[in-house]
């Protein structure tokens, strides 16, 4: 509770100190601007129509419930990676037979690129939100696993000692030792997960979706209207930026401040 | 009268890792009050015999009984949690029995008392120089006001300086609360400072050779009376061969 609102306290500061970041954006639309010069409206359109495209689908109820529905199943295919690859990764931490076996595995998997499991996923379950939701559980579920897998492997024994000296209970050093320690692991491998799972959904629904972003990105290539495909790429980066920036990081520089 | 009786009576231990034989037949006894320092090379058993000796490690050869009503240990490495601020590592033994106002004003008492600032309260541990750490162990142990404390070489990594003024707030505290240690060092005149007892533990297997005794009262030990006490050891033959000592 005290973190949370520390966190809302420095909300407007860490904003402020947002000034920086705004001006390399804005340095990047210039130089997008310039590229529509050279090259014009039909390969590059101005970030100008590109924003006014994306006011204008924010107008449609139609594009709302696509942007809803990509969102869902982002959110559930990471929610489960979340669920079963912090739980088995906690797990193989734990012990260092499994440990050991499992980091073949996770080569494995991180390896074979996502497109392939598209493939897989659309001869096993056909078009739709299970294939989608599939390959988003496939592909992040990796990164959250070696998260939860090196945070419980490197519990260190030292504390536990000192900790055991004092006569803690169980609970206090879950409290006060493995749950700080875990969470300092697995909190970038959350971070870094949902990055993944947001990119892969949209890809994910361009092959294999007939609806979300990713299924009106294929229609807008088809139809050749790249004023709509770049506002729908804006549209994702700016959901991915907002969670990022403006919900995330907050978080993470208030429970990461005890870190060098 | 009941706290008079309390003892820690080491009797007949052996310890083993493995097949090789830690310590050999260790026998002690530690009465209310008193320091125990015990002495010998890097590597002969010591932070093995305090461990088992704290119950850190189960007793597998002898026996150890402890009548002590409470015990607190210091650590060679200050083992601070990185992600707890001064006040919160200094709490953490006394926050889960006391209420949390109590615990925090107590935490800041004896936080001041070994020379903490105020400002270096809501410090985490990465923005503590090696001494403050130390500083903060030593808080961390006492704020317990612990019956029997285990040291364990917490003064080998400080300057000079400063283990003079921390060995002072130990002793200060111990008096006070008539606490007793058992403190593990390598450092002759270090334990001839703090201790009524000096054990020397050789190594290979650990084994206590020797008791020696100090009787004059800790505050009339001087620099002058530490160093030709200090010259006396170096010239005895067992802590000669015990540290293997070679002639110049």
């Amino acid at each position: 509770m005290k973190t949370l609102i520390k966190i809302l306290k420095d909300f407007p500061w860490f904003l402020w100190s947002g000034w920086g970041s705004i001006a390399s954006i804005f340095l990047f639309f210039a130089l997008w601007d310039m590229g529509n010069q050279i090259y014009g409206d039909l390969v590059l359109p101005s970030p100008k129509e590109v924003l006014l495209t994306v006011f204008s689908l924010f107008e449609q109820q139609e594009f709302i419930e696509d942007l809803l529905l990509t969102i869902k199943r982002g959110i559930m295919g990471f929610g489960i990676s979340l669920a079963i690859g912090t739980f088995f990764g906690l797990i193989a931490g734990y012990f260092i037979t499994a440990s050991v076996m499992s980091r073949p595995i996770v080569t494995i998997l991180v390896g074979i690129p996502p497109i392939a499991w598209i493939v897989l996923a659309m001869i096993w379950f056909g078009f739709g939100d299970m294939t989608v939701m599939f390959t988003v559980v496939i592909a992040s579920f990796p990164i959250v696993f070696v998260g939860a897998l090196q945070g419980s492997r490197t519990l260190e024994g030292d504390l536990k000692e000192m900790m055991d000296s004092f006569g803690l209970s169980f609970w206090q050093k879950c409290k006060d030792l493995y749950f700080p320690h875990l969470f300092s692991y697995l909190f970038p491998s959350w971070v870094s997960a949902l990055g993944m799972s947001w990119k892969i959904v949209i890809m994910a629904e361009l092959l294999s979706a007939n609806d979300g972003i990713g299924a009106s990105l294929a229609v807008a290539r088809s139809h050749l209207d790249t004023p709509t495909a770049l506002a729908l790429v804006m549209t994702m980066v700016g959901v991915l930026l907002f969670v990022e920036y403006i919900i995330l990081e907050p978080i993470k520089k208030e429970v990461e401040s005890w870190r060098d | 009268m009941e706290r008079l009786e309390e003892k820690l009576k080491v009797s007949d231990l052996n310890f083993y890792f493995g097949f090789t034989q830690i310590l050999n037949n260790i026998n002690f006894e530690l009465k209310t009050g008193e320091v125990i320092s015990i002495v010998g090379p890097s590597g002969g058993g010591k932070t093995t015999l305090l461990k088992l000796c704290s119950d850190l490690l189960n007793v597998t050869e002898g026996e150890i009984t402890n009548s002590f009503s409470s015990s607190a240990f210091a650590f060679q490495d200050a083992r601070l949690l990185p992600w707890k601020t001064v006040v919160e590592n200094i709490m953490l033994p006394i926050i889960a029995t006391k209420k949390y106002t109590t615990a925090y004003k107590e935490a800041c008492e004896i936080a001041l008392r070994f020379g903490l600032e105020e400002k270096d309260f809501i410090k985490y541990p990465k923005d503590l120089s090696g001494g403050m750490k130390q500083r903060v162990n030593f808080a961390r142990a006492l704020i317990t006001k612990p019956r029997l404390l285990f040291l364990d070489e917490p003064f080998s990594a400080l300057d000079i300086g400063l283990k003079r003024e921390l060995q002072d707030f130990v002793l200060k505290s111990c008096k006070e609360f008539s606490t007793s240690v058992l403190f593990i060092t390598h450092d002759l005149m270090e334990a001839i400072r703090l201790s009524d007892k000096i054990l020397l533990l050789k190594s290979d297997p650990g084994e206590i050779i020797k008791t020696y005794t100090i009787d004059e009262e800790k505050n009339n030990r001087d620099d002058k009376f530490i160093f030709t006490k200090t010259q006396e050891f170096l010239t005895d033959c067992d802590v000669i061969n015990t540290f293997e000592i070679k002639a110049i």
